[in-house]
């Protein structure tokens, strides 16, 4: 009795990972099914007809590949742009830097549907038409913030001494951001990169607002095929997700575990 | 726009050194493009939101701005039930998120030992399995042949799961005997896809926490609950701050959840906006319903951020 005492916290948490992960489970375990009609539900037939023919529904790559395209473009300007302003908030004393900072937040605190519907009225009313662009322009918006408040809180962190001790050591300017400042510097903006990629990627309500018939995302495809039938192949695109990202975080830390260690 | 912002500093320091000038120019240069991208597609559309809330008009003709302050009155009294209703879930969803998040985030900041790196990513790892595909795998579980149904069956514990559905039912969380497209699972949806938002501040939070304060607690006589409710509690405010208000910002504008596992007696205000744009093509009261949205949240924000205490809000 004690000891359930002792570790409640532990058991309460476990059981909380396990309802996390549940879902997860469940896309795995269904790409491996053979549905009789035409929603993945009831597991009827084990197979791995949807893992050999991963494109067999079709338009399902065509919207994979559009979401990683603009997911992959959206997050490198996103980090480029993100960045800069986080260096100049971190860094630097300037006038209107509360308005600076409001203009970053407020993206955060806006529901999607509020995004995504007054854009739609900008392009509306500029007569821009709806597409990848749009699209595109859209994601940069949201992703923006996010990743400055990444990186910001990763330049705020830095000691302003290793800085200080380059120039000491007689470094340019240019070769202390690039020899110091940067790659310290590197670890908040891959992280804010990841992060605007997966929240690009991930996107539909803003999306959906801003995109035409023949720019279908993957998250367009999959809201449409949840009204029409679902076919296994988005529980294996799925499972690959969320199976390669847990690859590459393992692979990461293994390759920053040995730095570590050399170092 | 861009040259009255780099014109400002130079307005400031007339008489200092070129390089004194050229350093004072450096944060404006690095904002520009940042700032003039989240003005041209985020602020200014937020105007021409409020804009097109006051037009009349329609897709066909055209609008014009006739200051109609009527759009708002007639869409508050159509659609005040939906908008009632994504407060009323986002809350309970932020609440519960907060009550699963609390323990979980405890867990793993004090007593995972060395599998904390491992327990994070897998807290993270949801994120990359499209938000809709795990949607869409609680109507797997859920469904009325669904995985929950089959996992009592199997185990002889149907008991349970009727008694859990006896209380679903008079809370009115399910209107009979099924579990999804109900308000249960359309609660349950947003608590489930809004936890990691509310799991990682609270961890950012809690880690910090110096663990020598309990025991100093514990040392001088209090309870383990009053330990946590007069030492933890207060110190971890700033991270349940922060996130109740990732998840119930976001929570409140969903209407994924609540079209994937709701019914008609289900729907969110973001579902109205969505098909007032999109399918009925009134952007008016489309407009004018993101705009209360907006308010609503804002006020809420300000009111709870008060409350707690905190005015620090990222």
């Amino acid at each position: 009795m004690s000891w359930i005492r002792r570790n409640l916290v532990v058991i309460v948490g476990l059981v909380v990972m396990v309802y996390v992960l549940l879902p997860n489970l469940v896309v795995i375990a269904y790409s491996f099914n053979k549905p009789n009609g035409r929603f993945n539900f009831q597991f009827t037939q084990f197979s791995f007809d949807a893992w050999t023919n991963a494109c067999g529904t079709p338009g399902i790559c065509d919207s994979l590949v559009l979401s990683l395209q603009i997911g992959v473009v959206a997050s490198l300007v996103a980090t480029v742009l993100g960045t800069m302003v986080a260096f100049a908030l971190g860094r630097h004393r300037f006038r209107g830097r509360a308005a600076t900072n409001l203009l970053i937040f407020l993206p955060m605190a806006t529901p999607e549907v509020v995004m995504g519907s007054s854009l739609l009225t900008l392009f509306i009313a500029l007569g821009v038409p709806s597409g990848r662009t749009t699209i595109l322009i859209a994601h940069i918006m949201f992703c923006l913030s996010f990743v400055v408040v990444t990186v910001k809180a990763r330049v705020a962190s830095l000691d302003p001494r290793l800085e200080e001790a380059a120039a000491d050591l007689y470094a340019s300017p240019a070769q202390t951001f690039i020899k110091v400042t940067f790659p310290l510097v590197a670890p908040g903006i891959a992280a804010g990169a990841l992060l605007a990629f997966s929240l690009s990627f991930d996107d539909y309500i803003i999306t959906n607002f801003n995109a035409s018939p023949s720019s279908v995302t993957f998250p367009m495809y999959v809201w449409g095929a949840a009204q029409r039938g679902v076919p296994v192949q988005i529980n294996v695109i799925g499972s690959i997700m969320f199976l390669g990202s847990l690859a590459i975080v393992a692979i990461g830390q293994l390759i920053s575990s040995r730095r570590t260690k050399v170092a | 726009m861009a040259e009255a912002v780099l014109r400002a500093p130079r307005r400031e320091t007339p008489s200092a050194a070129v390089r004194h000038v050229r350093r004072n120019w450096v944060p404006y240069l690095l904002l520009a493009p940042g700032l003039i991208w989240l003005l041209i597609f985020f602020a200014v559309p937020t105007l021409s939101l409020a804009s097109q809330s006051l037009q009349t008009g329609d897709v066909d003709n055209g609008f014009v701005l006739t200051w109609h302050w009527q759009t708002y009155t007639d869409a508050l009294s159509s659609y005040w039930s939906q908008l009632l209703r994504s407060l009323v879930y986002a809350g309970v969803a932020t609440l519960l998120t907060l009550l699963f998040g609390y323990p979980l985030a405890w867990f793993i900041a004090h007593r995972s030992g060395r599998w904390k790196n491992f327990l994070l990513v897998l807290v993270i790892a949801p994120f990359f399995t499209s938000f809709l595909i795990r949607t869409l795998a609680w109507q797997t579980i859920l469904g009325d042949s669904g995985l929950l149904v089959d996992l009592t069956q199997l185990t002889h514990t149907t008991f349970l799961l009727d008694g859990f559905k006896a209380v679903l039912r008079a809370l009115g969380l399910i209107a009979n005997d099924q579990l999804l497209f109900s308000p249960f699972a359309v609660i349950s949806g947003l608590t489930y896809n809004f936890l990691p938002f509310m799991v990682l501040p609270l961890y950012a939070n809690l880690e910090r926490l110096d663990l020598r304060l309990t025991e100093a607690a514990a040392d001088l006589y209090a309870s383990p609950l009053e330990t946590f409710r007069r030492v933890i509690w207060p110190l971890s405010l700033p991270g349940v701050v922060a996130g109740t208000l990732l998840t119930f910002i976001p929570a409140t504008g969903d209407y994924i959840n609540s079209v994937l596992l709701g019914s008609t007696q289900t729907t969110m205000i973001g579902q109205v906006i969505d098909g007032q744009f999109l399918r009925v093509l009134d952007y008016p009261t489309a407009a004018a319903l993101s705009f209360v949205l907006m308010a609503l949240i804002i006020s809420v924000v300000v009111v709870y951020v008060r409350r707690a205490g905190t005015e620090e809000l990222v």
